[in-house]
């Protein structure tokens, strides 16, 4: 049996999906002995799990225990369990409405109820990477339809008929003859049918859907707009006290000494605890050294830290300037580095004449700063069993984390997962909910630990800088015969591994290896630079650096050849096929986690996204009458997109963006308003990694404090509109949370330069 | 510690706290009211909008020693049904994302919409500029506001 503890390592990179064979899930039948286990759930009535199969570390097929995912009791209630965590992206609700429609029920009155933190339950439940709906899509049809039958078939014995005469709509079984009947009323009869053999279970027609494919309102929509949604710091327990925590300002620092006396004088506080903290590195799981003061309320807590005496050894890096390591490593790309990727000769193709551009390109660190900062709750009862509250992105990392913290067994953790006010990779790591557990522990008391927003920006796990110079040769025909493309920063792997100098091939895999063109020599290299502070991943991880780079280098090589970019990029993917990089990596291909045969790199799919995004946008007409039109393409997390963006300036000299369009190619489109949302949101998002974003260190210590230091765009910087015009299609369906980001960052500046005729090398640009 | 009578929602209600504690944790923390959300805690980020007197303020940076008898109306209050007309005009667009800001957003909107019942887009723009959101939901807020300028 499948123990999470054995996995002694989690996937490299949580936010690409860890190998898992395909559609190896299966719907069963409850036993009475699982149906005991399922607490709350079990009210009665007809249960159906999803058996999930996944790879376990040496590659072995692991069988889940029993899970459940729906439910239909005899009141008619129709209960499906949403595993993955809401974060904003809508997935809480598009999964469980996958099920529902295969079902048949009355999406109205459909419950969901969040399933608790518990991958031998639930499968996989690391909810990053954009791969919930691409990982779940047949399963989910598969759960609904097998319930379907059931339903069907006991309705079909009931009423001696033919099953083939019944259908399900509305959460009742309707026969062709006008006999109707409620779920409810079939449950107990259900129950005994025995199961439909899962290859043979048919699926709806995709013409027949009521649900997918549609615009469906997010479950918690009303519950949000009357503030009853719950989020992290919203949970409330009988005796809790809130922990507010000094954490070392430099990585690595570490407490010499404190003096607790003022902070315990502060009305309210009643404890002040040290943290043992992880030194050099960091590590992604781990608790920073700090020292945390205990209170009755939180603002007893935040004045009792502004009270607190603490003697740091701050270690070496207390000298770290991140503004001097962005020059070295500017400095290191005009030399020779790791060669990553080679396809023809590139020196030799420079050698033979004609053009030579080589510019550069650097991006900040960027802090993700959702606007929910992190919180948890813990709970360590006598026993030392533990229960968690927390906005995690990943339940089973926090488990096993809050497990190794606390020296309990896995099992000893429950933990409850609330809504998360914004996640963008932030809240995979669980470094702030095994503070809760430490001080829960330690204190004997339920415990919330609530960062300020300047915690949050001083000690967030972030978006690594970089520094990147392209290369590109124009033979004497002006045709494009050599790209080199250096890039190089701390490596995500370098914080919990400090021997990690160069970006991994899973990084290099974000939007940099997978470079598509028909470009005859192409040379890509990697330089070495450390982690001085926690790097993490951010919505579209390197995808954002390398789209940077890559897609102002390709507009400025169309102005250089004097045609369209549009037109540039379209003949340089000459005819259409599916890339696979062979022979020309010096390491693996990631994809996302996804084998190439089941989800190729095709070209013709990038061609149709940059055909539809001209179309739509009116691209020749915008350019020929002047307007300042940028435009962009990037494949990543498996998903398609070409962006348009327009800029103006306003009197008052501010930039306006008026218009953005989007064309996406996601495959089949599961719930297209939130599609649409993702992009919406995106091109937002990701305005503010253009134009007001930026972590900087100075002596160890990020100089950002809250959001007049870190900018975030306000409503009158957003683009005013945002068209999304979705390709049709019935291939398999990608994930939307992180694609919408890497094309908008080149469309924006190549926009930006037709304004101004500056070109942008460097982020963010301050307009 | 110091007694305060408030009129919340309505409603009279006597905390005892610190008179520097900002009415957003005396709303939080001490009388449970959850619709308030904290995102920054020095007015920066709207997450905390509430209404006194029908004006939007930051709850995180305004010392409950400085309500006095002003009224305040939480999201809590605006209507706990979703019964107010920018509540309405939210679910109708969809709002929300992650959801963490929204709340504050319906606020500051409910404000604009009381002092100026038919705002330009404009007019939207530069009184929702102090109300963040990180996922990206100004476009809905807009229309949402347009739309439920029209019950105004
Ligand atoms: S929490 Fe009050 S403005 Fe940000
Ligand atoms: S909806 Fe997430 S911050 Fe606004």
């Amino acid at each position: 049996m499948f123990h999470p503890k054995d996995l002694t390592m989690l996937p490299k990179f949580p936010f690409l999906k860890s190998k898992a064979p395909e559609n190896k899930s299966k719907v069963f039948v409850p036993s009475r002995r699982d149906f005991l286990k399922m607490g709350s759930l079990a009210t009665g009535g007809f249960l159906l799990g999803v058996n999930f199969q996944c790879s376990g570390p040496k590659g072995e097929l692991i069988t889940f225990a029993p899970n459940v995912y729906l439910s239909i009791d005899s009141d008619n209630q129709v209960t499906i369990i949403a595993h993955r965590s809401e974060m904003g992206t809508g997935i809480r609700t598009s999964l469980p409405m996958i099920v529902a429609d295969e079902l048949g029920a009355d999406w109205s009155k459909v419950k969901i109820v969040q399933a608790e933190g518990d991958e031998e339950k639930y499968g996989d439940q690391n909810t990053d990477g954009s791969y919930s709906v691409r990982m779940f899509y047949e399963p989910m049809r598969k759960a609904g339809a097998t319930a379907r039958h059931m339903l069907v078939a006991a309705a079909a014995k009931k009423w001696n008929v033919d099953a083939s005469e019944c259908r399900t709509e509305m959460g009742q079984v309707v026969h062709s003859g006008g006999k109707k009947i409620k779920f409810g009323d079939l449950v107990d009869l259900a129950q005994e049918i025995e199961m439909p053999d899962q290859e043979s279970i048919q699926l709806k027609e995709f013409s027949s859907y009521k649900l997918i494919g549609k615009d469906i309102a997010i479950y918690d929509n009303l519950d949000i707009a009357t503030g009853k949604a719950v989020f992290g710091a919203d949970i409330d327990l009988p005796g809790m006290q809130v922990a507010v925590v000094k954490r070392s300002p430099v990585i690595g620092a570490k407490v010499r000494s404190f003096n607790d006396q003022k902070a315990l004088a502060v009305p309210g506080v009643t404890r002040v605890v040290k943290i043992e903290g992880a030194g050099i590195p960091p590590g992604l799981d781990k608790a920073l050294e700090g020292v945390a003061v205990i209170a009755d309320n939180t603002w007893a807590a935040i004045k009792g830290r502004e009270a607190l005496e603490i003697e740091w050894d701050l270690g070496p890096n207390q000298a770290y300037d991140s503004e001097q390591q962005l020059e070295e490593m500017l400095a290191s790309t005009s030399r020779n580095g790791q060669i990553r990727r080679e396809r023809g000769n590139f020196n030799a193709a420079r050698q033979q004449g004609g053009q030579v551009i080589e510019r550069t390109y650097l991006a900040p660190f960027y802090a993700h700063a959702t606007m929910e900062p992190p919180a948890a709750i813990a709970h360590v009862h006598g026993d030392g069993t533990c229960e968690i509250w927390a906005p995690t992105q990943h339940p089973q990392w926090a488990r096993q984390a809050v497990a190794q913290a606390l020296d309990i067994d896995y099992q000893d953790v429950k933990m409850n997962i609330t809504l998360l006010g914004g996640g963008f990779g932030r809240k995979s790591k669980p470094d702030f909910i095994v503070e809760a557990a430490l001080l829960s522990k330690a204190a004997k008391l339920p415990v919330r630990v609530q960062w300020t927003r300047d915690d949050d920006l001083h000690h967030d796990f972030y978006h690594a800088q970089s520094a990147q110079r392209i290369r590109a040769v124009l033979d004497r025909n002006g045709n494009l015969s050599g790209w080199n493309h250096h890039t190089v920063f701390p490596a995500i792997g370098a914080t919990a591994n400090a021997d990690e100098v160069h970006p991994s091939d899973g990084e290099l895999g974000l939007g940099c290896i997978d470079f598509p063109y028909e470009v005859p020599n192409i040379r890509i290299e990697t330089h070495e630079s450390k982690a001085h502070t926690r790097i993490g991943w951010l919505r579209s991880v390197s995808n954002i650096h390398h789209a940077f780079a890559i897609s102002c280098m390709l507009d400025e090589v169309a102005e250089a050849k004097g045609v369209d970019p549009v037109d540039f990029l379209m003949s340089m993917l000459a005819e259409d096929k599916n890339l696979t990089f062979e022979g020309e990596l010096k390491g693996d291909f990631g994809n996302y986690g996804e084998p190439l045969d089941k989800f190729p790199w095709n070209t013709r799919r990038l061609r149709g996204v940059i055909e539809k995004v001209a179309q739509a946008s009116n691209w020749k007409q915008a350019v020929a009458d002047g307007k300042n039109v940028g435009f962009a393409v990037h494949k990543s997390f498996l998903t398609y997109v070409a962006c348009v963006v327009e800029v103006t300036k306003a009197d008052n000299g501010q930039l306006i963006i008026p218009e953005v369009h989007y064309a996406v190619d996601c495959g089949i489109g599961v719930n297209t308003d939130r599609i649409r949302s993702q992009f919406e949101g995106g091109a937002q998002f990701a305005t503010s990694l253009v134009l007001t974003s930026a972590i900087t260190l100075k002596n160890g210590k990020v100089q950002q404090n809250n959001f007049d230091g870190y900018q975030i765009i306000r409503m009158p910087q957003a683009p005013k509109k945002t068209h999304i015009h979705l390709i049709e299609s019935m291939e398999k369906p990608t994930g939307v949370g992180e694609p919408p980001v890497p094309p908008y960052i080149p469309a924006l500046c190549n926009a930006i330069y037709k304004l101004t005729g500056e070109r942008i090398y460097r982020l963010p640009y301050k307009a | 510690m110091e007694k305060f009578t408030l009129i919340i929602n309505g409603n009279k209600q006597s905390v005892e706290v610190q008179p520097d504690m900002p009415l957003l944790w005396v709303l939080r923390d001490i009388l449970d009211l959850k619709g308030a959300k904290y995102g920054c805690g020095q007015g920066l980020c709207g997450s905390c909008t509430v209404l006194l007197d029908d004006v939007a303020i930051r709850s995180c940076a305004y010392p409950v020693s400085e309500v006095g008898d002003q009224k305040i109306t939480t999201i809590e209050g605006l209507s706990n049904e979703g019964k107010h007309p920018v509540q309405k005009a939210w679910v109708e667009h969809v709002v929300p994302q992650c959801g963490y800001c929204q709340t504050g957003q319906i606020m500051s909107a409910a404000a604009l919409l009381k002092r100026n019942p038919k705002p330009s887009e404009e007019e939207i723009e530069s009184a929702m500029a102090g109300n963040l959101c990180r996922c990206g939901t100004y476009n809905r807020i807009k229309e949402a506001i347009l739309t439920a300028s029209k019950s105004y």
